[in-house]
């Protein structure tokens, strides 16, 4: 049953890594996207794919924390009280995204607007980077079951920071990948070699990251290594596979596999994770069981999360379908 | 340097539990404010809708325009204000957690299901001006006030819960082992704090609402949109009224009954006994209430419907079980509660004044009653939370833990805290420019400005 809530705690969070990615990815393109003039045209690219759909992508990050806290109140304990650190400042991030995303439609003026739309691009590069160093410290085996782990050492590690890197360069990724199907469904060609190049770049770099913190995870992580590399090898092959078969689309200039190959490579290893994790929530402090709450409290997490799959997903479906439909409207 | 000693530099336990509840406190109540837009508004928004369907009513349609496109901004912000309480629970409350999230996080679950839906139907919401049908497009809207009320009953269902805690069995070290999940939500707390609070975002939303347009109308602009803009959420805001002072009453008598420590502090009642008399205002000292106007009996006429009722004085209850700053407590109550008295006359004086001429009173005095009482409805929300969240100090979960044992050990919380006091001064300044300057906008522009005032949800506009 314990399991049963972590497999929720997983979804949510694979929902997480490919929308909240994306959108943090958004935010990072949008960065670099150069000075006015020229960043104009990528950057409403980004905002029009991003806009409809952010609360959406934002609330999968309420979901885990309520999955964590009330399914698995030990862990949820033990995380915060070791790396309260970088979680404040993940929280930071969220709060400025969050907040130059809501004003930087209604201020005035280039400079107010460069100003909220920098402290919304700037913050999606800090955020997905303090999230992956509290993902990097627990892959590690840094935080203790009983919490109150050293505020610093537990993620100022060689693992934590390039899981942090690796984070961002995903994130990145996925989102230029996005945007090239966007770019390519509204016949942009200009965008979609913009951000083709992009897509490459990006997932070079994950890539690059991905090998180093396999490295990093060899020393620091062995027993999630360990498991990795043997239980869960199925799983980094179907990721390895997809990110070749992506790139191949990618070069092909096809646009229908692009999205779910670029997709499914990132949710293979977040379940890679799970794998090579298992038993444990924390590796190797606190077993899975363990942290999980009574049975009563499970089902109930159970049943909301069955409500919220009947409730939310055609509601949701309906908003996305208004928004592609509106779209495809003023193209003609 | 003997000096730097004197400086806290390592965490100390009182010290963090005083900063952390001074944090919670700071972000709870910027928070509840645009929670309670988020819980009310949508009616607002609807009845107007409505009224403009009906009757062809270009004004109210516009209205029901600006107020959705202002919504936008403040769901936005107050989505990231509570992400930031749900990282609170960890950051500063983690022993909290560890034991009774297994019991108090239930709730939350069902009010993120709540939140989800509401953030997009607003998407819908938003986006359906000018793209779907007239009727359709208001049922689009339906959802979010079911969705606000939902979430309000959950969140508040779990405070509920940190008062009335039930529904749970603790093994030897104090952690949750068995839930009932209905019994959580379903506290006997719950029936009382959740309509208080829905009630409370009704009028906090209706008069703020209507005090802006009060503001305009006092400045001469007296069109009928703003007439409009005001009649709409005051008749609301004054129809619930009536109702929260009834409910609040309720509620204060099931706290002098389950909360006695906290009813004994918020009426400053020292000694156990009946013939109590109701203090307005004053000091709350050990040795009575100074400068305080008092009611005889009052006091155990409101309890128990009787000069006689007994009430539990502070008396009765252990020196490390009474909550702290008393006389706060009994002042945010009487702040509470004559606001609220106030609001009912300005409620009372509209009804007299729309049943004899079918129009607002004609006086200024009565636009600068309505222009001030949207600040005095927050106070007054404010002050109920104080009376809650203080009165059950030193709990944190009633009877159970205190607050002291749920903090955290780590170090920098009052460097934290300062930070985010300066976070949200610049997040709440630049939030009421840029709401001030949509609505000059729309001043400005005339009626269908605000149909295509950009707002964080709605589609961008291809090709512009």
């Amino acid at each position: 049953m314990s399991t049963a809530a972590a497999v929720i705690l997983w979804t949510g969070a694979t929902f997480y890594a490919i929308f909240g990615g994306a959108d943090f990815g958004g935010g990072f393109w949008d960065l670099f996207a150069g000075d006015p003039g020229k960043g104009e045209r990528p950057r409403m690219t980004i905002q029009r794919s991003l806009t409809p759909v952010w609360e959406a992508n934002h609330v999968w990050l309420i979901f885990i924390l309520v999955v964590l806290w009330t399914g698995f109140p030990d862990a949820f304990s033990a995380i915060f009280t070791t790396l309260y650190v970088p979680l404040l400042l993940a929280v930071l991030g969220i709060v400025l995204r969050g907040s130059g995303f809501a004003f930087r439609k209604s201020v005035e003026g280039l400079r107010e607007r460069r100003a909220a739309g920098a402290t919304f691009a700037l913050s999606s590069l800090v955020t997905p980077f303090f999230m992956g160093t509290v993902v990097g410290a627990i892959a590690a085996g840094n935080v203790p079951a009983a919490g109150d782990g050293d505020a610093f050492s537990t993620w100022l590690a060689p693992l934590p920071l390039f899981i942090g890197a690796m984070f961002v360069a995903t994130s990145a990724y996925l989102a230029a990948v996005f945007l090239v199907g966007d770019s390519r469904r509204a016949e942009d060609r200009e965008m979609e070699v913009y951000f083709e190049k992009r897509a490459l770049a990006a997932g070079a770099v994950a890539g690059i990251f991905a090998v180093v913190g396999l490295i990093a995870l060899h020393s620091e992580g062995h027993y999630v290594y360990d498991r990795l590399v043997h239980e869960g090898l199925p799983l980094v092959i179907v990721s390895a596979v997809c990110g070749v078969g992506m790139l191949g689309v990618l070069l092909t200039g096809g646009r229908f596999l692009l999205r779910p190959l670029a997709a499914l490579a990132v949710v293979a290893v977040i379940w890679g994770a799970f794998v090579a994790m298992f038993p444990y929530l924390l590796p190797t402090t606190m077993k899975i069981s363990e942290a999980a709450a009574p049975d009563a409290t499970l089902s109930a997490i159970f049943v909301v999360f069955g409500v919220a799959c009947v409730l939310v997903l055609p509601a949701l479906f309906l908003l996305y379908f208004l928004a592609q439909s509106d779209m495809l409207e003023h193209e003609h | 340097m003997p000096g730097l000693d004197a400086i806290p530099l390592a965490a100390s336990a009182t010290s963090n539990l005083f900063a952390a509840r001074e944090q919670m406190a700071f972000t709870l109540a910027f928070h509840i404010v645009l929670a309670c837009l988020g819980v009310a508004l949508p009616a607002t928004i609807l009845v107007a809708h409505y009224i403009g369907l009906k009757r062809d009513d270009h004004d109210a349609i516009e209205l029901a325009q600006r107020w959705s496109k202002a919504m936008a901004v403040t769901f936005a912000v107050g989505a990231v204000t509570g992400t930031v309480l749900s990282f609170e629970f960890g950051l500063l409350w983690p022993h909290f957690m560890e034991r009774f999230g297994a019991a108090f996080g239930i709730a939350f679950g069902i009010e993120g299901l709540f939140f989800f839906l509401e953030a997009i139907f607003l998407a819908i919401y938003i986006y359906g001006w000018k793209r779907l049908p007239p009727w359709a497009h208001f049922w689009a809207g339906v959802p979010m006030f079911i969705t606000g009320i939902g979430g309000a009953f959950s969140v508040v269902a779990a405070n509920s819960w940190m008062n009335q805690p039930q529904g749970f069995a603790l093994d030897a070290a104090g952690k949750v082992t068995e839930v009932e999940p209905l019994r959580v939500i379903f506290n006997p707390a719950t029936p009382y704090e959740v309509p208080h609070m829905i009630l409370a975002a009704y009028m906090v939303v209706g008069f703020l609402v209507a005090s802006i347009y009060a503001v305009g109308m006092l400045k001469g602009r007296r069109d009928r949109l703003h007439r409009l803009g005001l009649l709409i959420p005051l008749t609301i805001a004054c129809i619930a009224t009536p109702v929260q002072l009834l409910v609040g009453d309720t509620a204060a008598r099931e706290v002098a009954k389950d909360q006695p420590a906290k009813f004994a502090a918020m009426e400053c009642i020292q000694d156990t006994g009946g013939h109590q008399t109701e203090y307005i205002g004053g000091i709350c000292t050990s040795s009575g209430v100074k400068l305080a106007i008092p009611i005889p009996d009052l006091d155990s006429l409101l309890v128990g419907f009787s000069p006689d009722s007994k009430v539990t004085g502070l008396n009765d209850i252990p020196d490390d079980e009474r909550p702290p700053v008393n006389t706060l407590l009994h002042l945010a109550f009487d702040t509470m509660v004559g606001i609220g008295s106030a609001l009912l006359l300005l409620g009372l004086w509209l009804a007299y004044s729309w049943f004899k001429k079918r129009d607002i009173p004609q006086t200024p005095w009565f636009l600068k009653a309505v222009a001030v009482s949207g600040i005095g409805a927050i106070l007054a929300l404010w002050s109920g939370w104080i009376v809650t969240e203080v009165g059950r100090q030193p709990w944190i979960v009633n009877g159970y833990m205190k607050t002291s044992e749920a903090v955290t050990d780590a170090n920098g919380i009052w460097g934290a805290f300062i930070f985010t006091l300066l976070l949200y001064a610049t997040i709440g300044t630049v939030a009421i420019l840029v709401l001030r300057r949509m609505s000059r906008r729309w001043r400005e522009g005339g009626e269908g400005t605000a149909e295509d005032e950009p707002s964080p949800y709605s589609p961008e506009e291809v090709g512009v």
